[in-house]
């Protein structure tokens, strides 16, 4: 909101013509210097969220606005689309081994980036690599660039990953789920780091399924149900005060620090909708608890105090 | 080094259980009995029985086998059964070169086919090009490579040799590289092009559909949120990713060819290489002329397989380097 607004997404939808509505109405607003968390379940359309954002989701019809800046995006050409990823917007994955191209040098791959979107010569890109590994808290960097990915640790292989997204000083870096495939403690240092990155270099969009993670390193929360956005707001905000029954079932399945240790948590009934079967009312309401007639039409996303909710409860 | 002395082990095995087993099938068939056949039709068993102990076929079997080994690796004078005097490996060497240079100029084609058609079906995945070019390749694929080199000849040689297309096409033959390089070209650009079609046919699938999967891969996804544009995600990365299974395909049909699996274009063609050469072993039963064209092509098919893997080392780092690292 307002005007410094980096990224803004008004009711994205994001229609496959086998697949059906993968998303279905994604609203959410990535302030600079914000680490915005995007939690969801597994299918909730979090990581569709962050490929669309670089133009990268599978084809289908997509609708709905993306301003980045002052630009739409939804009207990209090719062209604008290859001097924007990886310059203006980057991404780092899940698996940082997957993501690197096996069979060459982590140093020029990330070299491969600078060159693509600076002028720099080889020498000066060799110089910017090392200090950008330098810079992630990789030992000897000179020597871990003349590595090939599958010689480098998980935890050094997504440091090199992020390096890579921030070669090119970009505006938001976007992690999908950068710790799942790193052991606790590495995920520890992982989110240590991307936490700096959002306070120094660029605005973060963290996409997990991790309220754990949220709560550590996130400044604001968007929570995705069924391809909905449904609750967002800072973090503290939504993790004191839920407003959507989502939200709330959500955190009370978490289980309590202190205190005598329940024999069950509680849990959500039923299954979340399948894309090619979301109901057209409030996507949440065929396992609600608190449920209505109201509830058959599409609550709008509104702002209710420091957070924006879409539930009847709430209008 | 280690490596490669055991690879030197592994090759002297191969070689002497392909000439075993040469030689044992030779022998152990039956009705094969070459004293009989050297002697010719009709005749008397006296003559015949001369001729079985003039070559040894009277001496225990491993004796023979050590005898024809030495003849063929130490004192290199073995000889033929069939043109008496005519030393095999003398002939072998000579028809190894006409091999070369066309199984050479093939493989620049068939790469140079396989990636110009598998990159375009690839990039134009289910377009009108790509099924074109996947009916083409099983035209190809399935047309025999001895009635296409007939046809060659046919256009090349009579029916149109008089137009401007084909009058630079000289006759039958093979002209060595050391007297003329531009008849030497000249003459093995059509059998070359006719030996290769069935392999750009195969080898442009196979990289297509490489191609396809390399493009679902992560690194690819990684490579287009870099910004790479369509070019260098085709050639620098799933090329990249893609080639390294065709290229141990190459190797061995590369390796199978030198041996003398270009029998049938060398034949049409009136080359006279290693396959003619195996050709005409069989063809009159010559035991030292099998023997040396098969130990021959086995050498090859053993080199090229250990330079491909050595290839493959150098292209995927991952392979053979698991000790360090993790």
């Amino acid at each position: 909101m307002g005007s410094k607004a980096l990224l803004s997404l008004r009711d994205l939808r994001l229609e496959h013509p086998r697949a059906g509505v993968l998303l279905d109405g994604v609203s959410l607003t990535l302030e600079r210097g914000q680490i915005l968390g995007v939690v969801g379940e597994s299918g909730s359309g979090k990581s569709l969220t962050g490929l669309s954002v670089l133009g990268l989701h599978p084809a289908g019809r997509l609708t709905g606005t993306m301003m980045f800046d002052g630009q739409d995006l939804t009207h990209f050409t090719a062209r604008e689309w290859q001097g924007f990823r990886g310059r203006r917007a980057a991404m780092i994955f899940q698996d940082p081994m997957s993501a690197f191209l096996p069979v060459r040098r982590i140093g020029a791959q990330i070299e491969e980036q600078i060159r693509l979107h600076l002028p720099l010569s080889r020498r000066e890109a060799r110089a910017r690599v090392v200090s950008l590994l330098g810079r992630m808290g990789v030992p000897s960097p000179e020597r871990t660039a003349e590595r090939y990915p599958h010689e480098l640790s998980g935890g050094l292989r997504q440091r090199a990953m992020i390096a890579m997204a921030l070669s090119c000083d970009p505006e938001l870096l976007i992690a999908d789920e950068p710790t799942t495939a790193l052991d606790v403690t590495v995920q520890a240092q992982i989110l240590v780091l991307l936490r700096e990155i959002g306070a120094r270099d660029a605005s973060v969009m963290l996409i997990t399924h991790d309220m754990g993670v949220v709560a550590q390193s996130c400044t604001h929360v968007a929570v995705l149900y069924a391809g909905v956005v449904i609750e967002s707001g800072p973090v503290e905000a939504i993790l004191k005060t839920p407003l959507h029954p989502y939200t709330q079932a959500l955190l009370r399945a978490i289980p309590p620090l202190s205190g005598p240790r329940p024999d069950r948590l509680p849990v959500i009934e039923g299954a979340p909708p399948a894309p090619n079967a979301r109901p057209s009312g409030c996507v949440f309401a065929p396992r609600c608890a608190s449920v209505e007639a109201r509830c058959q039409m599409r609550p709008v996303f509104r702002s209710r105090g420091n957070h924006q909710v879409a539930c009847v409860l709430y209008a | 080094m280690k490596g490669f002395l055991s690879r030197l082990g592994q090759m002297l095995l191969v070689l002497f259980g392909i000439s075993v087993l040469v030689f044992a099938v030779f022998f152990a068939t039956p009705g094969s009995d070459p004293s009989a056949r050297i002697a010719g039709r009709g005749a008397s068993p006296e003559v015949v029985a001369r001729v079985r102990h003039a070559y040894g076929f009277d001496r225990a079997l491993p004796v023979r086998y050590l005898t024809m080994m030495d003849h063929l690796f130490i004192s290199r004078n073995l000889t033929s059964y069939v043109n008496h005097g005519q030393n095999v490996v003398e002939e072998v060497f000579d028809a190894a070169p006409v091999t070369l240079s066309l199984v050479a100029f093939a493989a620049i084609f068939w790469v140079a086919g396989a990636l110009v058609f598998g990159l375009l079906g690839a990039a134009w995945q289910g377009s009108l090009l790509d099924r074109l070019i996947s009916i083409l390749a099983l035209v190809g694929l399935s047309m025999p490579v001895f009635w296409l080199g007939e046809m060659v000849n046919l256009v090349s040689q009579s029916r149109f040799h008089e137009t401007w297309l084909f009058r630079w096409v000289p006759p039958l033959g093979y002209v060595p590289f050391t007297t003329d390089p531009v008849s030497w070209a000249k003459g093995l650009i059509l059998p070359a092009m006719t030996l290769s079609v069935a392999f750009i046919g195969l080898y442009s699938r196979v990289l297509r559909t490489d191609l396809l999967t390399a493009m679902q891969d992560d690194s690819l996804r990684t490579a287009r949120a870099k910004g790479a544009g369509p070019w260098r995600l085709w050639f620098a990365h799933a090329l990249r990713l893609s080639g390294l299974s065709a290229l141990s395909l190459f190797g061995l049909d590369f390796a199978q060819l030198l041996g003398g699996g270009a029998l049938l274009t060398e034949v049409v063609f009136a080359l006279p290489g290693v396959g003619h050469l195996t050709y005409q072993g069989l063809s009159t039963l010559d035991l030292p002329l099998i023997m040396a064209t098969v130990l021959y092509a086995a050498f090859f098919v053993v080199i090229a397989n250990a330079l491909i893997d050595g290839l493959y080392r150098l292209l995927d780092p991952r392979i053979g380097r698991g000790s360090h690292g993790q």
